[in-house]
Parts: structure tokens; C-alpha cells; sequence
């Protein structure tokens, strides 16, 4: 018992060093080494500022961009605070909260029917993406917003949409922060409109 | 459901099965202590360990003291991690400068839940945890928590296999060996391909960037919660910058499914995009669940010399998988008829269903499907919550766990809890051709028996008295978000998950009180030792018998028949247990759906 109890601390010393420890810092500075873009993040970078990660979701509501999810994380899409609403299938307030976000998401256009990940909030609470579908739905309004047509921004689309990783995993998807960017760059908001 | 997702289904299916020889071949050489490819790096860390650790590695344990050292083991590593959560504000590698974990009972909630491999999470680790308390205690117990769930399971199958002997192996060597052998080198490799998905490891503190679109967000109050004015209107803010939680993410998601942990490094586990960037790292992450589980059933094959046994246990998890994954997929997918308003059929463009709580990348298969493993093996990790899956989505993982996380299981944990219903299958075979049950060789006697049903008795009672007190206090039905029957499931699911030390929740339930701390933590330690240490005993009473060889009147163990009669027991045993409880909770909830009616 004595001589188990003397193994059992030297064992949790000895062991923490090399896995709590020794482990993690070896897989870092091997990551840091080979893969360091994407052991940072993917941070993007634009005119010398860092504007946000390729693979975590930021807010939009403008009506000049691709709007993303509706978030739960913190008080909207706050990366340091990741979750989902937790909202239950038969919970009133998820009721509420939908029918609210389909009648902004409908606009002027009040039979049409939204994509269901337009109106459900996401699990990180930072989803990057939306479905192509959630895309095609707010292309019409966002190409009147930005004096465009709607076949220069489905050529946009069509750039920025992901298939299924090798045709086969996953589902297809649009990256919403990287959309919107290049958005900005190529199709700038006149600013009065912006404004608006 | 589409025929994409079936296919990845299968893709992930075929995978668990092909790693499932070599997985179950390699353990067994690892711990029959054979020679393997890796020795000549290994094998002088092993020694070293042993040296500065006082272990005599010829050194054979009868049950009673292999036990012993694994609970003395426990309690230290337990005390440790306690010590640094609470310590962790002096410690170093902790750039957001987090204080301690606070308040002490929800340190002590979290040192019991990462000891028993449950990974129960009454925290937000971004906004709690150092990188050093994630990588040197909560990372560190994911290996050590995994290392005796497997250990013990070899020692089960050992007592199968040995005759007349006394001694069913030395812990410290086991313990040792699966650590250096199995999960190791693993972990380094398998680490450094997720961060080649996109999944994170750093050291730095978290960035802040420039938000493309500044966003009008509800400002939060002092006490947490979203700020009202007097007449009640919500009070808003102009949030222009981005926080963006950092750390080393890799190095922790890759032991937290390999070792079914499951505990997140963020708040929102592999569903955060730094946890789980990628169909393909989900697809990883998904067969590292299934894949030591798995492998186990070719090492009982092999340890007892059946290996047909091996493939029988296999195929009745397989079944029970399936089942469970084509009725997760198919409520999911069917999506929440209430939300007017909304499209949620499946198209070319769309995956459809029910996606609250879900990500787009994962999509409607991939969530039913990482839900369904998650709780097959006592993992806990999710990439969508099961909180806001519909009511028979969300039956499916509860239900999972209720059947004791059998099919496949825990790492070790999943194996000898399938040996206890083993034992009651040939028993309950025995008892209907009226002879005394055998199990590859070895009688099964009324001590045997006993222990195994203080194993299947210990479960309930936990689970069902502790949330029986919960839905009747206060203390207890205050922390329910979701109210109706929704509330119940919340309460069952959080007790249920913590006595299967799974770790999943439905999380929309306020756990980081003292009720649900130290409740959850007591139930945490229970499911885990009062389940060991009778399945230990059995071990040894097992070895200690001399071998009967088959005839006429001996069950075959190795038969579709087999397969079938397990399945019968685990389901009869289940159900008779807790569908009463079910009924009441996602049951009624899926009839009242049905009906139009909200809570």
C-alpha cells in the first residue's frame, strides 16, 4: 500500500512532465514549424490590420452584405465565448426568436421562404459559413444594394462556394467573411447607400 | 436524409472497420509485453520511468492490489489537478492572466470529472482555463483516464484468459505501456495532421481584430445578462472588434477522441471551428472515437483465443450503432415542423433539417452521426448541441448512454462494461437449458453474477435518485432552460451522462451550482470506481478458476445467436430501467411536438 502510494505521486510527477508538458510544447514547436498559418488561425490581413480569422464567423445585418447566422456566442458572434442557444424543439422562445428573424429575412418579399440556416442559430456560435442556398436567397437584395447584377454576383458566388471536401465529406458551403471582402473590393457600397 | 450522407456514414463505418485488427493486434503485443517497431525508442523511456518511479516491472498484482493502486493513482492525479486549477493564476503559460477556478466546488466538480475520463464541463474553458491547466492537467488526465479505462479492461480479459493464477498483471507496467505505446505516439502524429485541417496550437494570447462590419449587439448587463432599460427595451451597443480565443487546441482534440474524453478546449467543443475545422478533421475525430473501442474486441479474440468471440461482441456494438445512427439521422433530418416560415428540405444547395445548435459544414449527417458515436463510446465530445436537436434526436444519445455506452464504449471502460453483460448473457443462457453457465471456459458462479449485477444496479440508482431530487427542489428545477418535458430530459441527460462518464450534455441546463457541482461530481465517481473495481473482482475470481473444456450442453460464444441474445439483455435491462423515465421526457416531447404545442 505504502510502496503504491509512493508510485502512484512520483508516477503523477513524472508523468505530467512528459505528457502535461513535454508533449504539448513538442506538438507546438512542430506546428508552429510546419504548418504556421494554420496553427495561428489563418488570420487575414488587409491594408496592415488583422480583419479576422478565415475560419471563424463574423456578424452581418448591413443589407449590403451576405448576411451570416444568427449567433449565440457571447452577445453575437463573440470568439471568446463560444456556444449555441440551447434551445429546445418545442421551446416557445426558439419559436419567437425564428419568426422574428424570418420576417427580417423575408423583407419585401414575404412568401418566400428562408433556408433554414439563415434562421437557426449556429453550435460554435461563430459559424463561417452559410449554405448555398442561404447564399442564392439574399443575392437579389444584396446586388440591388451594391448596383450590381445578379450574374457578376453569382460568378462571386460561385468563387467563394466550397464543395463537399473531396465531392464526398460534408456539406457544400459559402465562406461569409471572405465573400463579403472581396465584395467590398470589387463591388464597393456608394456611401450615402451605406449609410442608409 | 440523403444519399451523400449515408455514404459518409459508411465511409466512417468502414474506416472503424479497417483499423479494428491492426488497433487490436498491436494492443494485444503491447501489453502480452512482445516486441514491437517502436521498441527501440520506447523501451528506454520505460525504463526511466520505472526507475524514477519505484516500479518493479516483474512484479505480477492479484485484483485487490491492482485495484489499489489504480484508486491510490486516481486520488493523487485527482488532488493534482485540483490543486492547479485552483493554483493556476501563479502558474505559467496563462497570458489572459485567468484567476482561479472559481468557485472551489466547481474545481472539484471538474478534477472528479477529468479523473473518471467523463469530461463533464460545468465551465467555458476559454474564459476559465490557463494553457497550462488545459495542457498539464485537463490534457494530461485525458491520457491518464484513458490509459486505466484501457488498462483495466486488459485485466478483465486477462482474468478470462489466465487459469489457476492468482495475479491478473501489474498496473504501473499497463499503465505505463498504453500510455508510451498506445496513445503516445498517436497523439504526435495525429495532432499535427488536425492542425493541417485548420485545428489550432499556439501559445499566444488572443488576437482582437478589426470587424469588417461593426455590428449593433444587446450590451450585457453587470450580472451576465442581456442589459434592459426601464421600459423594458433591450439596451444596445456598437461592438467593433473581434476577441478571438487562442491555445493549444491540437495537442488536447487529438487525445479527447482517441481517449474518449470529450472535454472541449472551448465552450462549444468540436463544433468550434478551431477544434474542428473541417468535414475531414471530423471524420478523424469521429474514427479516433470508434478506433481503441473498437480494437479491443479484436484483443479479446486474441487474449482468449476466440478470436470469432471477438468478431460476435463486435458485430452486436455494430448492430446497436447502426440503429441508433439511422434514427438520429432520420429525426434530424425530418427538421422542427413548427418554424413557419422556413425551408428545411434537403436540395442540392441545402442539407435541410433541424439546424439549431448545428453547423453548416457538418450539415444534418455528420451532426447525427458524431452525435450517435459520441455516446456510443463514453467520448462526450459534440459538434452540435444535443439540447436543441428535436425530441427523438436527442432520445438517441440520452438512450445510448442509458444502455451503459457498450457499443464500443469508453477506451477500456466500454469493453469490460460489454464483459458484465457477457456474463449475464451466458448466465440467463445458462439458466434456460438449466446448466451452470460457462464463458470461454471459465463456470460462472453466484459471485460472479453478484458483482456483475452491483455493476448494472449501481447505475440507475445514481442516475434516477439524483434526478428525482433534482426535478422535486428547487435547487434542482432552477437551472432548467428549456421547460415542459424538455426541462425533464435536461435533468436526466445531465445525471445520466455524468454516472456513463460520457460528458455530453443537454446543456441549456445550469450545471455550475453547488446542487449540480457537487452532485454531478459525486455521481461522476461513482459511475466510474463502483463500476471498476466489481469488474476487477470478477477479473480475479476468473483467473483464480481452472479451465472446463466445452461440451454439449456449453452456450457458444461465438454465434449469430450469440450476438443476438446480447443484444437482447443490454436492450431488455435498459429499457426495463429507464423507459419510464424516456416516456416523460423526449417521448411526450415528440408526441406534444407533433401537436403543435410549445413550452
Amino acid at each position: 500500500m505504502k510502496k503504491n502510494l509512493i508510485t502512484a505521486v512520483l508516477m503523477t510527477v513524472a508523468t505530467t512532465i512528459l505528457l502535461g508538458i513535454i508533449y504539448p510544447l513538442v506538438v507546438t514547436g512542430l506546428a508552429q514549424v510546419i504548418f504556421p498559418k494554420r496553427a495561428n488561425g489563418q488570420l487575414i490581413q488587409k491594408d496592415g490590420r488583422t480583419v479576422g480569422s478565415r475560419i471563424i464567423g463574423q456578424g452581418f445585418s448591413g443589407a449590403g452584405y451576405f448576411h451570416s447566422r444568427p449567433s449565440a456566442a457571447g452577445n453575437g458572434y463573440d470568439a471568446a465565448n463560444s456556444g449555441g442557444s440551447n434551445l429546445g424543439p418545442t421551446n416557445q422562445k426558439l419559436m419567437d426568436r425564428v419568426k422574428g428573424d424570418v420576417a427580417s429575412a423575408q423583407g419585401d418579399n414575404p412568401a418566400a421562404l428562408v433556408p433554414i440556416d439563415l434562421v437557426t442559430t449556429s453550435a460554435s456560435g461563430f459559424d463561417p459559413h452559410i449554405t448555398p442556398a442561404a447564399a442564392e436567397f439574399q443575392l437579389p437584395r444584396v446586388a440591388k444594394e451594391r448596383g450590381t447584377t445578379v450574374d457578376q454576383l453569382h460568378a462571386l458566388l460561385a468563387k467563394h462556394t466550397e464543395d463537399r471536401q473531396f465531392r464526398l465529406l460534408g456539406e457544400p458551403r459559402v465562406n461569409v467573411l471572405e465573400l463579403n471582402l472581396e465584395l467590398d473590393e470589387r463591388f464597393p457600397m456608394n456611401q450615402h447607400i451605406a449609410r442608409k | 436524409m440523403t444519399a451523400n450522407g449515408w455514404l459518409q456514414i459508411f465511409l466512417f463505418f468502414g474506416l472503424v472497420l479497417l483499423v479494428t485488427k491492426p488497433v487490436g493486434l498491436f494492443m494485444t503485443r503491447v501489453f502480452n509485453r512482445e516486441r514491437t517497431f517502436m521498441d527501440p525508442v520506447l523501451r528506454p523511456i520505460e525504463r526511466l520511468l520505472y526507475r524514477v518511479t519505484a516500479v518493479d516491472e516483474d512484479h505480477e498484482m492479484r485484483w485487490t492490489e491492482y485495484a489499489i493502486s489504480m484508486l491510490l493513482f486516481s486520488l493523487v492525479s485527482m488532488i493534482v489537478l485540483y490543486l492547479m486549477e485552483r493554483l493556476q493564476g501563479y502558474l505559467p503559460f496563462n497570458p489572459q492572466k485567468l484567476g482561479a477556478v472559481n468557485p472551489p466546488v466547481l474545481a472539484f466538480n471538474t478534477a472528479a470529472s477529468f479523473t473518471t475520463n467523463t469530461n463533464w464541463q460545468n465551465y467555458a474553458g476559454e474564459t476559465t482555463m490557463s494553457y497550462f491547466t488545459q495542457m498539464a492537467g485537463l490534457a494530461y488526465h485525458n491520457f491518464m483516464s484513458a490509459a486505466v479505462g484501457i488498462v483495466l479492461a486488459i485485466a478483465f480479459i486477462r482474468g478470462i484468459a489466465r487459469r489457476q493464477m492468482q495475479t491478473i498483471g501489474n498496473f504501473w507496467v499497463d499503465l505505463v505501456r498504453c500510455t508510451l505505446w498506445v496513445l503516445l505516439p498517436a497523439c504526435i502524429v495525429g495532432a499535427l495532421v488536425l492542425v493541417s485541417q485548420g485545428v489550432i496550437q499556439n501559445l499566444r494570447p488572443y488576437d482582437t481584430v478589426k470587424l469588417v462590419e461593426p455590428m449593433q449587439v444587446q450590451k450585457v448587463g453587470p450580472d451576465g445578462k442581456a442589459a434592459v432599460d426601464a421600459q423594458g427595451k433591450p439596451v444596445m451597443e456598437t461592438v467593433t472588434d473581434q476577441i478571438i480565443a487562442q491555445g493549444p487546441v491540437a495537442s488536447q482534440e487529438i487525445i479527447k477522441e482517441l481517449g474518449t474524453n470529450g472535454g472541449g478546449f472551448y465552450n462549444a467543443n468540436s463544433a468550434h471551428p478551431f477544434e474542428n475545422p473541417t468535414p475531414l478533421s471530423n471524420l478523424i475525430e469521429l474514427v479516433l472515437i470508434f478506433a481503441i473501442g473498437s480494437g479491443l474486441t479484436y484483443t479479446l479474440g486474441r487474449m482468449t483465443g476466440s478470436q470469432r468471440h471477438g468478431w460476435a461482441v463486435w458485430a452486436a456494438m455494430s448492430i446497436l450503432f447502426f440503429a441508433g445512427v439511422t434514427v438520429a439521422y432520420w429525426a434530424e433530418a425530418r427538421g422542427n415542423p413548427m418554424l413557419a416560415g422556413t425551408d428545411q428540405k434537403v436540395s442540392a444547395l441545402q442539407p435541410g433539417g433541424n439546424m439549431e445548435g448545428k453547423e453548416v459544414r457538418f450539415g444534418i449527417a455528420n451532426s447525427a452521426l458524431f452525435a450517435t458515436v459520441t455516446t456510443d463510446a463514453s467520448c462526450g465530445a459534440i459538434n452540435g448541441w444535443h439540447d436543441s436537436f428535436t425530441p427523438i434526436g436527442g432520445l438517441v444519445p440520452l438512450a445510448n448512454i442509458m444502455l451503459s455506452e457498450v457499443v464500443f464504449g469508453g477506451v477500456g471502460s466500454g469493453m469490460y462494461g460489454m464483459l458484465i453483460y457477457i456474463v449475464l448473457a451466458v448466465f440467463i443462457a445458462g439458466l434456460m437449458v438449466g446448466r451452470t453457465p460457462e464463458y470461454l471456459g471459465k463456470k460462472i458462479e453466484a459471485y460472479d453474477v453478484k458483482m456483475a449485477m452491483l455493476v448494472v444496479l449501481v447505475f440507475p440508482l445514481v442516475i434516477l435518485t439524483f434526478s428525482a431530487i433534482s426535478v422535486v427542489a428547487g435547487f434542482g428545477t432552477s437551472s432548467i432552460l428549456n421547460p415542459g418535458p424538455h426541462g425533464l430530459s435536461e435533468i436526466i441527460y445531465a445525471f445520466t451522462s455524468q454516472a456513463g462518464n460520457n460528458g455530453s450534455a443537454f446543456a441549456g441546463l445550469t450545471t455550475n451550482t453547488l446542487w449540480y457541482n457537487a452532485a454531478g461530481a459525486v455521481t461522476m465517481l461513482v459511475g466510474r470506481f463502483l463500476m471498476i473495481v466489481p469488474a476487477l473482482a470478477i477479473a480475479g475470481n476468473l483467473a483464480r478458476k481452472k479451465y472446463v473444456p466445452p461440451s454439449l450442453g456449453t452456450f457458444p460464444v461465438t454465434t449469430p445467436l450469440f450476438t443476438v441474445l446480447l443484444i437482447g439483455v443490454i436492450l431488455i435491462v435498459g429499457a426495463l430501467t429507464f423507459f419510464p423515465a424516456l416516456s416523460l421526457g423526449p417521448i411526450l416531447e415528440h408526441l406534444l411536438m407533433a401537436a403543435g404545442k410549445t413550452f
